[in-house]
């Protein structure tokens, strides 16, 4: 401890002048799941993701040196918040990055705040990270559920999906999902017909479908998660639904699971996406050293593990330190960013990042070419669109 | 000849009420290891152990010593955690009426579930527990004040009788390795009482007890409330370490969890549980770095500790010793 402090000191007054400038130390802590549910979508991929930042960023040349450490918080706040902490205590970590799941990752930023590190958040969507449950170390990158229903329900019913249905998994999460998207739908001029409760976790769908089905609905919209919607999904294709003229919509949904249903089974199927890695030049050849050195396409959520991380090491290249969190945050949200993976954008005062959205649907197995060829791009869902506004109380950079 | 053959399995009745001295010395060991534990380990760390320890010490007094296999103690030990969490953070109570409550809730909660459930045995006991515990786990899942599955997050740590802060690590540790201790010593004291006795004589031959004039029921609610009341006590102490309450603790998995440490350990041991508990948090900690194969390591562990020491890690070395443990 008191090694670090004198570090700090003695980085904070080189940092003074930069002709003398040494090196920077610098220590990120990838905590996601790597053995549960989104160990695809997050897991390895996102330590690689981190990795490939900091070659990118040409750390060493710069005079930084980062090392970059991980571990499985297996989806428990309880495990996750030990882990963050002892990092912070005793480890020196000074940022942490991706921690999916809201309850982990609720647990981590408050953490983070005490400890005066810095949380990249890439893997949960809980919008509470920056409204209710804001802090000032906290920045969250890629998405939340606000901007999935948001571009989701936004964008197919501008596109003429004007009665929807929901299914919505019986919980908290599920409840607020369809809350969300069923006000944007009605803000857009869109009506719901009817929704069904599904408990959660549910592996027959039927009954519900042929609800949808029945309901006349233009857009069944699936307000659960995971396996539930992967379930959902698999049956609904069963019915043939998408092809017999109705759409459904899955609100939260990785390329990942996509990937592993099929184009066959996933076909039609609208989602909202921060990231695909065939979007442009500019991601097809970063996704493509991913594949390299990972074997699959990247998510949205290891690509914003990525830019993330970017984003924070310029920071902490302008300080010249990395030891004070609250300061390198901020540092993050004084200058807009041009991403190759997120395009441009800026980090808000809350610490959301404001970027582009896009509305992708599903191709049928005769469009696509190969196995992660799967989408195709229906809309665009600007930035200032797609995320809720910022909370007065949450705007930390006029405090 | 049929009593004189009982009191030779369970060793003279002297040794059983006070307490011998092989169990002095190893407590007052372990109460001095876990003094300079924090100096050694990471605090946080440690207190993770002991409210396991505990959990698993109160999960024996019923498995062990009462000879029910609950399957829904995640019931008592996060519906606890909830209540706690609950109390400090939004009716504001201290660090040690928020525990309190915690465990109050706790008891009452096992005595109504007890009362249900101990009129069945065996295995259909075991599902009416798990049943019960199934549903804490859903109206946890469904009820506004515990935040779904985002849980009850930032529970301030509080001033302990409104005057010492424990928002330091070290003065919350012995804060809590008073709790766990005190907690252990109570089950200990339980186990080793009259009331204890009774508890093994129903274990070994219910109809023996019934045919002697004992109210077994009667006894069966009481330890079943008890185990359910110190479970909630480690739940409500943890909720209070790490500022949280969350899914994760009323989670089936989590009834699982404490049988697997109860029985690596040792069931119906005095050191058993704590052992288990240590065993089986440290694995969770330490080997977190290897990810999936985390799961992996404790099913082979648990696996190899079935097949070759069946009595669980203090069962084989109190069989060594040729002395109970």
């Amino acid at each position: 401890m008191i090694r670090n402090i004198l570090i700090g000191t003695a980085l904070a007054t080189l940092a003074m002048n930069p002709a003398l400038a040494q090196e920077i130390n610098v220590k990120l802590g990838v905590l996601n799941d790597r053995s549960g549910v989104y160990a695809d979508l997050s897991g390895e991929g996102s330590v690689i993701a981190a990795q490939m930042a900091v070659e990118d960023f040409k750390a060493a040349d710069k005079g930084m040196k980062v090392e970059i450490i991980s571990a499985d918080h297996q989806n428990k706040p309880d495990i996750g918040s030990s882990i963050a902490r002892k990092w912070y205590d005793e480890e020196g970590v000074n940022a942490i990055l991706d921690v999916p799941t809201s309850s982990v990752a609720l647990a981590v930023a408050d953490i983070t705040a005490e400890k005066n590190g810095v949380l990249i958040n890439s893997g949960a969507g809980s919008t509470e990270l920056t409204q209710g449950q804001c802090k000032p170390t906290t920045i969250h990158w890629t998405y939340d559920t606000a901007a999935l229903a948001n571009g989701t329900g936004k964008a197919l019913t501008d596109a003429g999906g004007k009665k929807w249905f929901f299914i919505t998994a019986d919980y908290a999460f599920g409840q607020s999902l369809q809350e969300n998207t069923a006000k944007v739908v009605e803000a857009s001029g869109g009506e719901v017909v009817g929704n069904v409760d599904a408990p959660f976790p549910t592996t027959d769908f039927s009954s519900y479908l042929l609800q949808a089905q029945g309901s006349g609905a233009d857009v069944i919209g699936l307000a659960n998660a995971g396996g539930d919607t992967v379930n959902a999904i698999k049956q609904a294709s069963e019915f043939g639904i998408t092809q017999a003229g109705q759409k459904l919509a899955a609100l939260l949904f990785f390329i990942t699971d996509v990937q592993a249903l099929g184009a066959q089974t996933a076909q039609g199927l609208s989602l909202t996406s921060a990231f695909y890695w065939d979007r442009n030049d500019a991601t097809r050849e970063w996704s493509k050293r991913f594949m390299e050195r990972h074997g699959a396409e990247p998510t949205m959520v290891q690509a914003g593990v990525y830019s993330g991380t970017l984003q924070y090491l310029k920071a902490v290249e302008a300080l010249g330190s990395a030891e004070d969190g609250k300061a390198v945050a901020a540092k993050m949200k004084e200058s807009p960013f041009d991403d190759p993976l997120f395009g441009k954008g800026s980090i808000r005062g809350d610490g959301r990042a404001i970027h582009d959205m896009y509305l992708y649907e599903v191709k049928t197995p005769a469009e696509s070419t190969g196995e992660w060829d799967l989408y195709k791009e229906v809309a665009t869902i600007s930035g200032e669109d797609a995320f809720l506004p910022m909370l007065e109380e949450c705007d930390f950079t006029k405090q | 000849m049929a009593i004189a053959e009982d009191t030779v399995k369970t060793g003279p009745l002297r040794e059983s009420i006070g307490m011998p001295r092989l169990h002095k010395v190893i407590f007052l060991v372990l109460l001095g290891l876990a003094l300079l534990l924090p100096y050694g380990v990471y605090p946080v760390f440690a207190m993770k152990v002991m409210c396991f320890a505990l959990f698993a010490y109160a999960f024996n007094l019923l498995l062990g010593f009462g000879g029910l296999l609950s399957f829904g103690h995640a019931a008592y030990f996060g519906g606890a955690s909830y209540v706690a969490a609950h109390a400090a953070k939004v009716w504001g109570l201290t660090p040690e009426l928020s525990i309190l409550a915690g465990t109050v809730a706790a008891a009452l909660l096992g005595l109504v579930i007890g009362a249900l459930s101990i009129r069945r045995q065996g295995i259909y006991f075991a599902m009416v527990t798990l049943a019960f515990a199934q549903m804490v786990y859903f109206f946890a899942l469904q009820v506004p004040f515990t935040g779904g599955e985002d849980g009850i997050q930032s529970v301030p740590r509080g001033d302990l009788f409104g005057l010492i802060s424990l928002r330091s690590n070290m003065a919350l540790y012995y804060f809590v390795l008073a709790i766990t201790f005190g907690g252990i010593l109570l089950i200990y004291r339980i186990v080793h009482s009259p009331f204890g006795q009774v508890l093994k004589a129903i274990r070994e031959n219910e109809p023996r007890a019934i045919s002697l004039g004992y109210q077994v029921n009667r006894y069966k609610l009481i330890v079943f409330t008890l185990s359910a009341a110190l479970a909630g006590l480690a739940g409500a102490t943890k909720s209070q370490v790490f500022q949280l309450a969350s899914l994760t603790d009323v989670h089936w998995a989590m009834s699982g969890e404490v049988v697997l440490m109860t029985l690596l350990g040792g069931m119906g041991t005095v050191f058993g549980p704590i052992v288990g508990a240590a065993v089986i948090v440290t694995m969770q900690n330490y080997l977190a770095t290897f990810g999936a194969w985390v799961t992996v390591i404790q099913g082979a562990i648990f696996v190899i500790s079935v097949l070759l020491f069946r009595e669980g890690i203090v069962g084989v070395i109190s069989k060594w010793l040729k002395r109970p443990l």
